[in-house]
């Protein structure tokens, strides 16, 4: 039975798409309209009582949060594709600080930028600007921390690729492309580094061919 | 040796203290006064570069984040104390998907009330209202779902404890307690039985007596 991932056109899913394809596990998506309101449909609120993409059904196992799924699919199939857990217990646990670094800390103010940015010309909703900028700050303070971060370690969570580094990719390709914000990722060598390095992953270019950003 | 956690005496390094309790894993404290600005204090910024409470000190391993914290004591102690993680790969799924609830739907809404309610007056700013009204609503929609889930299954993940549940004790303590507003747990019968039924673990009460909160 093939992995379903519901809402592929936006970012968090997008978490679940590129680290199914380095776990080398089938999938097939189906797609949610965010702007149509199809998030908030009573069919798919039996689902994810929150509203909110992805979930993923595998046969009758339901889950969401993106990071409860790259998770669980990654612990799943740790002996198959991409190890993106670390090799022992203590990597793995620098892997589990740094993917709680980029959730509580880099995630909300980006999400803010995408929020004001992209999305509120498309619903119709005034812009933010004072958010904008705020947010932007707290970014820059976020990278900085990075740039140290990445100054001692080719990535986040060590010397080796994992889910730390993977749940950056969706927010972070808004910022660089959409949002036209490059430069906060070039101002920091380390950080370019780093960029170059997990956006280039075949996995991501695949994931980003298939299924474009809405309005990419 | 003996893991050192620091700032007990608030919300989110309490997660990490009810947990090695569970756990069975020995631990010392070094408090931290936030209102102090200890948190932004060079020394501590060079184990915590973002300034926040808990960092875990384990000889030369450093973790810091509360929920990465609990997660890596419960994977490495698995075999001793309470189980946190469930006993599959799929059980330990829902532990993960609740745990994420818990971080990114329950916590921002209920850490803007502590804020607004509980710190307001000690940090020197006056409440905002209206922000605690919206909150107040984020927070009951979130309730909603949980007394759905929690007709369903006993815990959040499952028939079974787990770091899902363990997670929400902090700030729902002061949320019935200091913050009085226990009705919002009361009024809800799933969630007032689950509520009573953790927070009457014995680690919850052992981890309240040690180190009561800065108020």
């Amino acid at each position: 039975m093939v992995v379903k991932v519901y809402g592929p056109a936006f970012a968090s899913p997008k978490r679940v798409l590129v680290c199914l394809v380095e776990k080398e596990v089938e999938f097939e998506t189906v797609p949610v309209d965010l702007i149509k309101g199809e998030h908030k449909h009573p069919d798919y609120l039996k689902l994810q009582p929150f509203g909110t993409v992805p979930v993923t059904q595998d046969g009758d196992y339901t889950l969401f949060e993106s990071r409860a799924i790259i998770r669980y699919y990654a612990e799943k199939y740790k002996s198959q594709g991409t190890d993106l857990l670390g090799k022992t217990i203590e990597e793995r646990g620098q892997v589990e600080n740094w993917l709680e670094v980029e959730a509580q800390n880099f995630h909300p103010p980006v999400f803010n930028l995408t929020f004001q940015i992209m999305f509120t010309p498309i619903l119709g909703i005034p812009t933010d600007e004072k958010l904008i900028k705020e947010s932007e700050e707290k970014l820059d303070k976020v990278f900085d921390v990075y740039e140290e971060r990445l100054s001692k370690n080719k990535y986040l969570a060590g010397d080796f690729f994992s889910l730390a580094d993977l749940s950056h990719l969706p927010f972070t390709q808004y910022l660089v492309c959409q949002m036209g914000k490059e430069y906060m990722i070039r101002d920091r060598k380390h950080v370019s580094a780093w960029w170059d390095d997990i956006s280039n992953r075949p996995s991501w270019k695949k994931v980003l061919e298939l299924y474009p950003a809405p309005g990419a | 040796m003996v893991v050192k956690v620091y700032g007990p005496a608030y919300a989110s390094p309490k997660r990490v203290l009810v947990c090695l309790i569970e756990k069975e894993v020995e631990f010392e404290t070094a408090p931290i006064d936030l209102l102090k600005g200890e948190h932004k204090d060079p020394d501590y910024l060079k184990l915590q570069p973002f300034g926040t409470v808990p960092v875990t000190q384990d000889g030369d391993y450093i973790l810091y984040e509360s929920r990465a914290i609990i997660r890596y004591y419960a994977e490495k102690y698995k075999s001793q104390g309470t189980d946190l993680l469930g006993n599959t790969i799929e059980e330990r799924g829902q532990v993960e998907n609740w745990l994420e609830v818990e971080a990114h739907s329950y916590n921002p809404p209920i850490y803007t009330l502590t804020l607004q309610i509980l710190f307001s007056s000690k940090l020197g700013f006056t409440p905002d209202q209206n922000l605690i009204k919206e909150s107040e609503e984020k927070l009951s929609k979130v309730l909603d779902v949980y007394e759905e889930r929690l007709s369903k299954s006993k815990y959040l993940a499952g028939d079974f404890f787990s770091l899902a549940d363990l997670s929400h004790l902090p700030f729902t303590q002061y949320l019935v307690g200091p913050m009085g507003k226990e009705d919002m747990i009361r009024s809800r019968k799933h969630v007032s039985a689950w509520w009573d039924d953790i927070s009457n673990r014995p680690s919850w009460q052992k981890v309240l007596q040690l180190c009561p909160p800065p108020f």
